[in-house]
């Protein structure tokens, strides 16, 4: 009998593991069990609808009729449990589907406020489409807004809030934006331009409460006693995984829930990628969380490679992710900071735990106006890079870092000339990529 | 490899590769945004390409240049066209 497989969210991670399956496995019945009514679209894509880059529907990639022309059963519904013995996956309206192989792709949902007030009408988090339809619609109708948060998705916010006309208040926690990944040149950098578009920055300001007449916001009470009337009130202080479903069949969780390399869990037959997935690396031997759209769509397509029978690891590339920061280009590859970050209660979106592992290593950096790279340098091999402005040098530190390329011959000078640092990178990355392309 | 300073929105050498080239994704770097299709003045789903890490052999590209110059990731770039 044909294979039964099911996938629970309509993700990145979900898609990419049903377009493997469906191309490895042409008998095989596919369900794709999604909460979400909109179906598949592009997440990271939500910040440039909120900042009116894209129109709704270049959002999404997939329309479900390319879903049913693959074969691919889509059901609208939330999946509320397991029966794992049975091999059943249970939905909210008491319905259930058996399985042959499960994949939970259940993604992460932005943490909730953890100050009083945060359910009041006027508070917003950014998860999915809707969440980003109904923050324009209101942003339409507002004057002034107040951001709280850290990572990419606060800045996004604040921007796009800003692109809406609405006038915007950006508090941090610390002194500095995104404190544990940026140097402090490079926080600045982001707070300069924020404040030529007007956004106006609050340091050290925390939200004590926030206040609501008949259950609808009307300000910000800061620790000081400030009052900042607003009309919304953007949260951004990280993800949390969606961990019900593996919590309630008893499969073992941690931050994510806990996957072996071929993102097999605890449980037979149950697999979970994306950013739910908490995935083991035999490298390392640690278990890590990203949130990153490229790790979950390479998760996906592993998983899917196990559950056809040919256990496949996911391999840990170097975390990367190249955004806008407040429109400057930035790079961010391997590991850069340590420590926490104030503004963040968990992870941020687009981030990776693997940032903050940055062991005591040397820095250079080369300035050059809002152009900005640095390089943090391990014995041999350089482990980090920040890469603002100008991006030239982007590529070739991503293949430099990933390969772990041997950098002995200009390390000394790395260290020895700030200023020399671009022209040394770049001529040795073109000698490196010679090299390689002759010995692979 | 010479150093020019060019940020990637300016990214540009169109000149080069009007006649010889065409648009290389790196599929790692997409988040699948969809700004280089809606950008794309013919219409190609330029998006499409960069999932499956094609490069865009489409005869009627014009080698605009629009795509790769919206993209916020730097996911696309000109490269010359080998022969063969
Ligand atoms: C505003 C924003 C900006 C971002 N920016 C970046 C960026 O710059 N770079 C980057 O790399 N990443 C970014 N990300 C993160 C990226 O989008 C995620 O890493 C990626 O979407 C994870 O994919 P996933 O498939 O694991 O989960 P998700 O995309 O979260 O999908 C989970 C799916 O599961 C469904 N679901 C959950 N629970 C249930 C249930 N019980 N029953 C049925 N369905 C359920 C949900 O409805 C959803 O369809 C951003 C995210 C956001 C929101
Ligand atoms: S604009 Fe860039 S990131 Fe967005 S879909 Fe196109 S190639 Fe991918
Ligand atoms: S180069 Fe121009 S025509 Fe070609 S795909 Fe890009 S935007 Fe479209």
């Amino acid at each position: 009998m044909a294979a039964n497989y099911v996938i629970v969210g309509s993700g990145v991670a979900g898609i990419a593991a049903a377009e493997v399956l469906r191309a490895r496995a042409p008998g095989a019945s596919i369900t794709i069990v999604s909460e979400d009514p909109d179906g598949y679209y592009s997440r990271p894509g939500l910040a440039y609808y909120l900042s009116g880059e894209i129109p709704e529907k270049h959002l999404f990639l997939r329309s479900k009729a390319d879903f049913r022309a693959l074969g691919i059963h889509w059901l609208h519904a939330q999946a509320t449990q397991i029966d794992v013995a049975g091999h059943r996956l249970i939905l909210a309206d008491k319905r259930s589907l058996a399985y042959d192989k499960l994949l939970i792709a259940t993604g992460a949902r932005a943490a909730a406020p953890d100050f009083p007030g945060g359910d009041l009408d006027g508070v917003f988090t950014l998860d999915t489409l809707k969440d980003a339809k109904r923050l324009v619609r209101k942003a339409n109708k507002s004057g002034q807004a107040v951001v709280v948060g850290g990572g990419i998705t606060a800045l996004e916010l604040a921007e796009g809030l800003h692109a809406c006309g609405v006038n915007v208040h950006y508090l941090l926690r610390g002194a500095r934006y995104w404190a544990n990944v940026l140097d402090a040149e490079e926080s600045e950098l982001v707070e300069a331009y924020l404040r030529g578009d007007e956004i106006e920055i609050h340091y050290h300001a925390r939200v004590r409460q926030a206040l609501g007449k008949r259950g609808k916001l009307y300000a910000v009470e800061t620790d000081s006693g400030e009052i900042i009337p607003c009309q919304i009130l953007a949260v951004a202080i990280g993800t949390r995984p969606h961990l019900d479903l593996a919590r309630t069949a008893g499969i073992t969780i941690d931050r994510g829930i806990l996957t072996d390399s071929c993102l097999r869990t605890s449980a037979p037959d149950i697999l979970a990628a994306g950013d739910v997935a908490q995935v083991h690396d035999d490298s390392t031997g640690r278990a890590s969380l990203d949130t990153l759209w490229p790790t979950a769509r390479a998760h996906g397509e592993a998983a899917a490679n196990t559950m056809l029978g040919t256990p496949t690891p996911y391999h840990r590339v170097v975390a990367m992710n190249v955004t806008l920061l407040a429109g400057i280009p930035t790079t961010i590859i391997g590991a850069l900071g340590s420590g926490s970050d104030e503004d963040l209660v968990a992870i941020a979106r687009g981030d990776s735990e693997n940032w903050r592992t940055a062991a005591p290593t040397w820095v250079v950096v080369e300035r050059h106006e809002v152009n900005r790279i640095r390089l943090m340098l391990g014995d041999r091999t350089i482990t980090g890079a920040l890469v603002m402005g100008d991006q030239t040098l982007s590529r070739p530190l991503q293949r430099l870092i990933a390969a772990k390329a041997d950098i002995s011959p200009i390390r000394d000078a790395l260290l020895a000339d700030d200023h020399a640092v671009l022209q040394l990178i770049a001529t040795f990355s073109a000698e490196w990529e010679r090299n390689h392309a002759a010995t692979t | 490899m010479s150093l020019e300073r060019r940020s990637i929105f300016f990214d540009l050498t169109r000149v080069e590769v009007l006649a010889n080239g065409h648009v290389l994704p790196e599929s790692a770097r997409c988040v699948q945004c969809g700004i280089c299709s809606y950008n794309c003045p013919l219409g190609l789903d330029v998006r499409a390409y960069a999932w499956r890490g094609e490069p865009i052999f489409d005869s009627t590209c014009l080698t605009c240049g629009q795509c790769v110059a919206r993209c916020p990731r730097g996911v696309l770039t000109f490269a010359p066209l080998t022969n063969g």
